[in-house]
C-alpha cells in the first residue's frame, strides 16, 4: 500500500466570479521514504494540491471529486479533530516564504517547541532538548541563542532552516515542501536542498516537492510529475522524464532553458507561445492545446484526454505524443559573429557609500569595468551585490560618491537624471525586473509609450507618435490595439515587452536590464530574451545585462562582471569566465547551479553561512569570510591583486593563477547537460 | 543629439524563427473598476440610497411642500407636537421642524463636501509633499501634523470657532485644519510605497518634471484608499458640524442646523422629545449613508 | 530603550510648547480683546486702556507668550493679580508658584481652584467608558474577525457602523428620550448631587453609555479587521497545520499580532473620550471639565482656555508617548 495515494481529485473554488476549477483529476502514489516532485508554472494548482493534501481549502475552495488516501485512511472530509492527528504529527509543511511562515511576534525557541509538546506526556524540558538536537541537525549554530531570537533577527537561509526544523520535530512520514528555496540566494539556496537531501536520508522521510524549477526538482527528487493548469500532464522517473519528455508542454520547458554549454551563437532558445492560462477559462480537450505546436483541431479539442502510459511507469496526458517527432535542434538563429566595437562605457574607481547611522555602508566600492557598442556586458552577483546600484547610477537614478563613469566621453557618475541632457537621457534606458511595478496602473498601456515619444522629440504630432507607438508595439510583437489596455490586463511577459518598447523608444544607444526575465514564468522567458537580443543586436545598441542567473548570463552576454558585497571579483570575456581558472566566488556560484541531470559529475563547492551586511567592510577580500579556498590573514587584510588570465580576463584574488588554474572546471564533461536556470530565485532587493 | 535623431526608430524586424508571434490585445477587462463594481456590495448600494435620498431632500427642498423654514407659526407654539399643518411639529419659536429638516440638509450637504474637498486639496498637496521630497519637507509636514492630530478634535473645533467666530466658512477652515493633516498622512504612505516601483524611475528616466510625476504618476494610485476614506471623511464632517451647532458653535441662526435643532429641542424633551429627535435621526441616516458607502467600497477593494 | 524615551519626552514638550502657542496665539491674537475680556462688557474704556498698558499687551505675541510661560512656571509674578489693578484677583498660594494658570474670570477664582475639581469628576466620566469600550470591543472584534464573513462577522460588523454613525450628542439625546422621558428610569442630568433623588451611580449611567457606544463601534471595527487580516497570514496557516487546536492558534498565535494595529488605537480613544466628554457632559449638565472648557470658550475667559487646553494636550500627548512605548513592547519587530 503507497504512503499516499491521491486518487482522481479535483479541487474548485468559488470566487464572486464564478467556479473556477484549480485542479482536475489528479492521481498520484507515493511510498514510503520516496521523494515526489511536482513541477509547473505559476497558477497550476501545485500549491493548491498540497492544501488540499492538508485539509487546507479555505473557506471557499473544497475537493470536489477523488480522494486523497494517506496510510490508507481518507482525508477527504475529515473533521478539525481528526486533521489534528495527522497534520504535524504524520504529515509536515515547509513553506516558499519562511519569513511570513513564522509569527513574527513569538520566539523561534517558543514556536518550535509548541510541536513536540503537542504530543501527550512531553514534558517541557524534554521538547527543549527536541528543539536543540533539531537545530543541530539542520545546521544551525548556537542553538540557545537562535531559540530566544524572533524570526526577524535571523536571516533568510536560517529562517528556512527553522521551518525545516520545525515540520521535521513532527517527525513526519510524509513530508510537503513548497518553493522552499525559492526566494533564497543562489548559494544559500543550494546549501538548503543539500540539507533536504542529507535529513531526507536521515529521516527517511516520503517527500512531496513543489517548484516551478526543473532543476532544483532534479535535485531533490527521484519520481517526477508535470503539471499543467490543474492537470497532471507527465509523469516519470526523473531519469527516463529528462531523457526523453514525451509530452509537449515537458518538451517546451526544457527547449527554453539554455544549455549548459550554449550561446547565442549556437542554439536559440525555443519559447512555448502564450501564457497559463486562468482557472477560470473554460475549456475543451486538451488544457495545453492553445499553446501547443502540435495540437491538431479535432483530435486535441474535442473532450477530456486521459493520462496514458507510454512506457512503463511513464504516463503522458497528450492524445498524439506517439506520432511527436523527437524534437529537433534547431540552428537557424545565431545571432552575427562579434565585431571589436569601441568602448561606450567606462567605469573607473566608481564607488557608492551610504551612510546608515554612523555605519557606513559600501553598495560600490572602486568599480573599474567597460562595455563596448553592440555587445552585451552582463553584471552577475547575488542580494547585496551592488549590481543594482550600479545600475541605477547609470541611468542617473542615483549618484556615485567618488570615481567617475565615462558614458560616450562625458562623465555622469555624478550626473542624475535632472542634470543630464535630453539626448543623454534618451540615450541609457532601462527594462525593470518587476513586471507587475513597472508600469503605472492608472494609465493606458500606450502612454508612456507616446510620452517618451514626445518627451524625447523622436515624434511630434498626434498622428506621428500613433504611427510610432504601433511601430513600437510591433517591434515587441504586440497588437498595436494593447495600447488601450490597462496594466492589469496583460500578463507578465506582456508588461514586460511594453518596458522594453517604452525602453526603445527614445532609441537608446545603451539599454540597462535588470534582471528582466527573472520574475517571469519559465515557459514566457524564452520569448522575452530572445525579444531583448534580437531588438539589440538589429539596433546596434549596448545592453548591460544584470542577472543572477549564470546559466542565462553563459548564454546572452559577451563580457561578464562578477561583483560580491560591491566589489568586482572577475570580469572578461564570457567563455574565459566559465572556465579555469575561476575566481572561488565564481567557483561557488557555478556549483549552485541547480543542473538539470543531477548525474552530471561536477566538482562542487559550498558557501559556508549566509551573505554578510555590507555595512563597515573589512579592508581586505570582500570575500574572505565565506570563501572556501582562502589562503590566511592577507586575505582579511589585503586587498587582493587584480590577475591577468589573458584576453582581458581579470581575478582579483590573493591565489596565484597557477594555483586557479588547477582547478577542474565545474560542470567537467557535463558542459552539454541542460541546465534548470534559477528563474525567480534571488528578487530580493539589492542595497540601494 | 543628431547621432540619435538620425538612427533608425525601428529596424526592419530580425528575421528570427523563436521571436513570439504577435498576441493579440486582451478583449475583456479582467477586474473592472471599483466604482463599476459597486452594485454588488449591499451594504455599498444601502448606503449610497442613503446619501441620495438626503441630495433629493436638499436639492429640491425649494420645490418640496413644505412651509418657509423661517416662519415663525406662534398660534403652534403652544401645542409644538404633530399636526396637519406641521406634520413633524415645530420648534420653540414656532418654526416648522419638517421644513427645517428639509432645508437643514442643504446646509449640511453643500458645507460638509466642500470642506472635505478643501481639506483634500490641502492633505493631498502636504502628502505628496512630504512623501516625494522626504527630507526636511517631510520632517516639517509630519511635525506639524502630529502637533495638531494631538488635539483632541471638538476640543480644537471649540477653540478655533470660539475665537474666530461661527460661519460656514469658518466650520470649512476648521475642518480642513483637522482634517488635512490625517489625509496627508495616509497620501504620504501610499506615495512612500509607490515611490519603490519602477514607474516612477521609468517616468524619472522620460526627464517628467517632479509636478508631473505626483499629480499624474503617483496621485491617481493612490484614489483607492482615498475614496473610502473620502466618504468616512464626510461622515466625520457631518458630524463635527453637528456637534458645532448642537454647541452653539454652528450657523447664526435663522440658518437651519440639524445639530442646532436638537438643541433647541431639548429644552422640550420632556413636551415633546421629536423636536430634537428628528434632526437627530436626520443627521444619523446622513452619516449612517456615508459610513456604509465606505464599508462597501473597502470590502470591494479587499476582494480584488 | 532609555536614550528612546528621552527622545520621546522631549518631543511631547516640544509639541507642547509648540501647541499651547497656537492656542495663547488665537486666544490672545487681539490685545485689545485681551484687555476688555479680562475686565468683562460693563468696564470702562479708560479701565480697559490702563490694563492694556499694565500688561504691556502691545508686545508682540512671542514676547508675551515667553511672559506667560514665565508666569506657568512660577518664575514670574501673576501681573494680574498686582493690587495697583484692584481687580480683587486673590490666590491664596500667592501670585508667584509653579503652575501658576491666572485666575478664571469666568469663575471668579483661580483657575487652579476650578479646573483639577472638574477634571477629577471627567476622568470618572471618561475612566468608566474606557472601562466599557476596551472590553466590550476586543470581544465583539475578536469573536467578528476570528471568521470573517460569517453571520457573527456580519452582525457586529453591521452593529459597530450603526453605532459609529450616531454621534454622541445625537445619541444623547435618545437615550434621555427613551430612558428619562418615556420609562423614567433614569434622571436626565447627572449633577453628581444624590440630594436630588437619584444616586450617583444612577447618574453615571447615561453619560457614561453616551461615551461609550459610539467610540465601542469604532474600536471594534479596529480589531476586526486585524483580527481578520492577521487571520489570512501564512503563519496562522502554520500553526493550524502544526496541528495546534483552534484555541491555541486563536490565543497564542493571532490574538497579539491582531492587537498590535488596535492598541495604539485604543489609547488613542483617550484622546477622542476629551472632545467626547465636552458634548456628553453639556447633554446631562455633568460638572466636568469639557462643559468647563465650553464655557470658557464661549465666556472668553483666557486663562481658564489656556489652562484647559494645555492640560487636554497633556493628557493626549502623554498617552500617545504611552502607546508608543506599548506598542514597542508588544511588536517585538519594532524594537532592534
Amino acid at each position: 500500500m503507497p504512503l499516499l495515494s491521491i486518487e482522481n481529485l479535483s479541487v474548485e473554488y468559488r470566487t464572486s466570479a464564478g467556479r473556477s476549477v484549480v485542479i482536475s483529476d489528479f492521481s498520484l502514489a507515493i511510498e514510503q521514504g520516496e521523494s515526489f516532485g511536482l513541477v509547473g508554472e505559476s497558477g497550476c494548482g501545485k500549491s493548491t494540491l498540497l492544501m488540499a493534501i492538508m485539509g487546507y481549502l479555505g473557506r471557499n475552495g473544497a475537493v470536489t471529486r477523488g480522494r486523497i488516501l494517506f496510510e490508507g485512511r481518507d482525508l477527504v472530509g475529515l473533521s478539525d479533530a481528526e486533521l489534528r492527528q495527522v497534520r504535524g504529527s504524520r504529515i509536515a509543511v515547509v513553506y516558499q516564504e519562511p519569513s511570513a511562515a513564522l509569527n513574527p511576534s513569538l520566539t523561534i525557541g517558543r514556536q518550535l517547541m509548541e510541536v513536540p509538546l503537542l504530543r501527550a506526556g512531553t514534558t517541557v524540558a524534554d521538547a527543549r532538548a527536541q528543539v536543540v538536537r533539531m537545530l543541530g541537525d539542520v545546521h544551525l549554530p548556537h542553538p540557545d541563542s537562535v531559540m530566544r531570537r524572533y524570526p526577524h533577527q535571523v536571516s533568510g537561509g536560517q529562517k528556512q532552516r527553522v521551518v525545516l526544523a520545525m515540520a521535521l520535530l513532527a517527525n513526519p512520514a510524509l513530508l510537503l515542501l513548497d518553493e522552499p528555496t525559492t526566494g533564497l540566494d543562489v548559494t544559500v539556496a543550494a546549501t538548503v536542498l543539500d540539507l533536504v537531501n542529507e535529513l531526507r536520508q536521515k529521516y527517511r522521510t516520503a517527500l512531496v516537492y513543489v517548484s516551478h524549477n526543473l532543476g532544483v526538482i532534479a535535485q531533490v527528487c527521484d519520481q517526477i510529475g508535470v503539471m499543467y493548469a490543474g492537470e497532471m500532464v507527465e509523469s516519470a522517473p526523473a531519469a527516463s522524464l529528462f531523457a526523453s519528455p514525451r509530452h509537449p508542454y515537458t518538451r517546451g520547458l526544457i527547449a527554453s532553458l539554455p544549455a549548459l554549454g550554449a550561446d547565442k551563437h549556437s542554439a536559440p532558445l525555443i519559447p512555448i507561445p502564450g501564457s497559463v492560462p486562468s482557472p477560470m477559462a473554460a475549456r475543451r480537450g486538451c488544457a495545453f492545446a492553445p499553446r501547443c505546436v502540435d495540437a491538431r483541431a479535432g483530435q486535441c479539442d474535442i473532450g477530456a484526454i486521459a493520462i496514458r502510459p507510454a512506457a512503463p511507469d511513464h504516463l503522458v496526458r497528450c492524445v498524439r505524443f506517439a506520432e511527436l517527432a523527437p524534437p529537433v535542434a534547431s540552428d537557424a538563429f545565431v545571432a552575427d559573429a562579434q565585431q571589436d566595437g569601441e568602448v561606450v562605457l567606462e567605469a573607473d574607481q566608481l564607488s557608492r557609500v551610504f551612510k546608515v547611522g554612523r555605519l557606513r555602508l559600501v553598495a560600490n566600492d572602486a568599480l573599474n569595468f567597460e562595455a563596448r557598442r553592440g555587445r552585451v556586458l552582463a553584471i552577475v552577483g547575488e542580494s547585496g551585490s551592488g549590481k543594482s546600484t550600479f545600475a541605477r547610477i547609470l541611468a542617473g537614478l542615483d549618484a556615485a560618491t567618488s570615481g567617475s563613469l565615462r558614458f560616450r566621453g562625458a562623465d555622469v557618475a555624478t550626473q542624475p537624471v535632472r542634470r543630464r541632457n535630453a539626448a543623454q537621457v534618451a540615450a541609457i534606458q532601462m527594462v525593470f525586473q518587476n513586471p507587475d511595478g513597472t508600469l503605472n496602473p492608472s494609465h493606458r498601456v500606450g502612454r508612456p509609450l507616446a510620452r517618451a515619444l514626445r518627451r524625447f522629440g523622436v515624434a511630434r504630432g498626434r498622428r506621428a507618435i500613433d504611427a510610432r507607438v504601433r511601430a513600437l508595439l510591433e517591434m515587441v510583437r504586440l497588437h498595436p490595439a494593447v495600447q488601450h489596455s490597462l496594466p492589469r490586463q496583460l500578463s507578465g511577459g506582456q508588461k514586460q515587452r511594453i518596458a522594453i518598447a517604452r525602453a526603445f523608444a527614445g532609441n537608446p544607444e545603451l539599454l540597462i536590464a535588470d534582471e528582466p526575465v527573472s520574475s517571469l514564468d519559465v515557459s514566457v522567458q524564452a520569448a522575452v530574451v530572445n525579444l531583448l537580443l534580437g531588438i539589440q543586436a538589429s539596433h546596434g545598441t549596448t545592453m548591460l545585462f544584470i542577472s543572477h542567473d549564470l546559466v542565462l548570463v553563459r548564454y546572452l552576454a559577451d563580457e561578464v562582471v562578477v561583483m560580491y558585497l560591491g566589489r568586482v571579483m572577475e570580469c572578461g570575456p564570457v567563455q574565459a569566465l566559465f572556465s579555469p581558472p575561476y575566481h572561488p566566488y565564481t567557483e561557488a556560484l557555478l556549483s549552485a547551479v541547480p543542473l538539470l541531470d543531477p548525474s552530471a559529475g561536477r566538482a562542487r563547492i559550498r558557501l559556508e553561512g549566509e551573505i554578510p551586511s555590507p555595512l563597515n567592510p573589512p579592508p581586505g577580500c570582500r570575500f574572505a569570510g565565506r570563501c572556501p579556498r582562502k589562503v590566511g590573514a592577507v586575505c582579511d587584510t589585503v586587498p587582493p591583486p587584480a590577475r591577468e588570465a589573458g584576453d582581458g580576463h581579470l581575478i582579483f584574488c590573493h591565489i596565484s593563477l597557477d594555483e586557479l588554474r588547477r582547478v577542474p572546471p565545474v560542470f567537467g564533461d557535463a558542459a552539454a547537460a541542460v541546465v534548470g536556470a534559477p528563474t525567480t530565485a534571488s528578487s530580493r532587493t539589492d542595497t540601494h | 543629439m543628431s547621432d540619435v535623431q538620425t538612427r533608425p526608430l525601428i529596424a526592419p524586424a530580425p528575421s528570427l524563427p523563436a521571436m513570439p508571434a504577435i498576441e493579440p490585445a486582451p478583449a475583456e477587462r479582467r477586474a473592472p473598476s471599483l466604482l463599476r463594481r459597486l452594485p454588488t456590495s449591499r451594504v455599498a448600494m444601502v448606503g449610497l440610497a442613503l446619501v441620495l435620498f438626503w441630495i433629493a431632500v436638499a436639492s429640491l427642498a425649494p420645490v418640496l411642500p413644505v412651509p418657509s423654514p423661517t416662519a415663525h407659526d406662534y398660534a403652534a407654539i403652544g401645542h409644538p407636537g404633530p399636526g396637519a399643518r406641521h406634520w413633524l411639529g415645530v420648534d420653540p419659536l414656532g418654526r416648522d421642524t419638517l421644513a427645517r429638516v428639509v432645508w437643514g440638509a442643504r446646509t449640511v450637504l453643500a458645507v460638509a463636501p466642500a470642506a472635505v474637498l478643501a481639506a483634500y486639496v490641502v492633505g493631498c498637496a502636504m502628502g505628496l509633499l512630504a512623501g516625494y521630497y522626504r527630507g526636511w519637507v517631510d520632517v516639517v509636514v509630519s511635525r506639524v501634523s502630529d502637533v495638531i492630530l494631538s488635539f483632541p478634535v471638538v476640543v480644537l473645533y471649540v477653540i478655533l470657532i470660539a475665537n474666530i467666530g461661527p460661519s460656514a466658512m469658518n466650520i470649512v477652515v476648521a475642518a480642513v485644519l483637522s482634517s488635512a493633516p490625517a489625509i496627508a498622512r495616509i497620501v504620504r504612505g501610499l506615495v512612500m510605497s509607490l515611490m519603490h516601483q519602477d514607474f516612477v524611475a521609468a517616468a524619472e528616466l522620460r526627464r517628467e518634471s517632479d509636478l508631473y510625476i505626483m499629480l499624474v504618476e503617483l496621485l491617481p494610485n493612490c484614489r483607492g484608499p482615498l475614496i473610502t476614506d473620502f466618504c468616512l471623511r464626510l461622515g466625520y464632517v457631518t458630524i463635527a458640524i453637528g456637534t458645532l451647532g448642537f454647541l452653539g458653535l454652528g450657523l447664526p441662526p435663522p440658518t437651519p442646523d440639524w445639530g442646532g435643532m436638537v438643541k433647541q429641542g431639548t429644552a422640550m424633551l420632556t413636551v415633546y422629545p421629536g423636536m430634537s429627535l428628528y434632526p437627530a435621526f436626520a443627521l444619523v441616516s446622513l452619516v449612517l449613508g456615508f459610513n456604509l458607502l465606505a464599508d462597501g467600497l473597502t470590502e470591494l477593494s479587499m476582494s480584488d | 530603550m532609555l536614550k528612546y524615551l528621552l527622545r520621546r519626552v522631549l518631543e511631547l514638550v516640544l509639541t507642547l510648547v509648540l501647541s499651547s502657542f497656537v492656542v495663547f496665539m488665537l486666544t490672545e491674537f487681539s490685545p485689545g480683546n485681551v484687555a476688555r475680556k479680562t475686565l468683562g462688557p460693563f468696564a470702562l474704556q479708560e479701565q480697559v486702556d490702563v490694563l492694556y498698558e499694565k500688561l504691556h499687551l502691545n508686545d508682540p505675541l512671542l514676547v508675551r507668550y515667553v511672559r506667560w510661560v514665565g508666569v506657568l512656571t512660577g518664575l514670574e509674578a501673576d501681573p494680574l493679580q498686582d493690587p495697583a489693578l484692584d481687580l480683587d484677583f486673590h490666590d491664596p498660594r500667592g501670585n508667584r508658584y509653579f503652575g501658576n494658570f491666572g485666575y478664571s474670570t469666568l469663575y471668579k477664582a483661580p483657575v487652579n481652584d476650578v479646573l483639577w475639581n472638574r477634571l477629577g469628576n471627567t476622568a470618572l466620566l471618561a475612566g468608566l467608558a474606557f472601562a466599557v469600550i476596551v472590553p466590550l470591543s476586543l470581544v465583539l472584534g475578536i469573536l467578528a474577525g476570528m471568521r470573517a464573513g460569517s453571520a457573527l462577522d456580519r452582525l457586529v460588523s453591521t452593529a459597530s457602523v450603526v453605532m459609529t454613525s450616531v454621534p454622541e450628542f445625537a445619541l444623547g439625546v435618545m437615550l434621555v428620550a427613551v430612558f428619562v422621558v418615556s420609562l423614567h428610569w433614569l434622571p436626565g442630568t447627572s449633577t453628581l448631587d444624590p440630594s436630588g433623588g437619584w444616586p450617583v451611580a444612577a447618574q453615571l449611567v447615561l453619560p457614561v453609555a453616551t461615551l461609550a457606544i459610539y467610540d465601542a463601534g469604532y474600536v471594534a471595527r479596529m480589531v476586526r479587521s486585524s483580527m481578520a487580516e492577521v487571520m489570512t497570514r501564512p503563519y496562522i496557516r502554520t500553526a493550524v497545520l502544526k496541528g495546534l487546536p483552534r484555541r491555541q492558534v486563536i490565543l497564542r498565535h493571532a490574538f497579539r499580532n491582531a492587537m498590535i494595529a488596535p492598541f495604539t488605537v485604543m489609547l488613542l480613544q483617550i484622546n477622542w473620550l476629551i472632545g467626547g466628554v465636552v458634548v456628553t457632559e453639556l447633554v446631562f449638565a455633568y460638572p466636568g471639565f469639557g462643559r468647563m472648557l465650553l464655557d470658557a470658550a464661549l465666556f472668553g475667559d483666557i486663562s481658564l482656555i489656556e489652562a484647559a487646553t494645555l492640560i487636554a494636550l497633556l493628557v493626549a500627548t502623554t498617552t500617545q508617548l504611552l502607546s508608543d512605548i506599548g506598542y514597542r513592547f508588544l511588536d517585538p519587530q519594532s524594537r532592534r
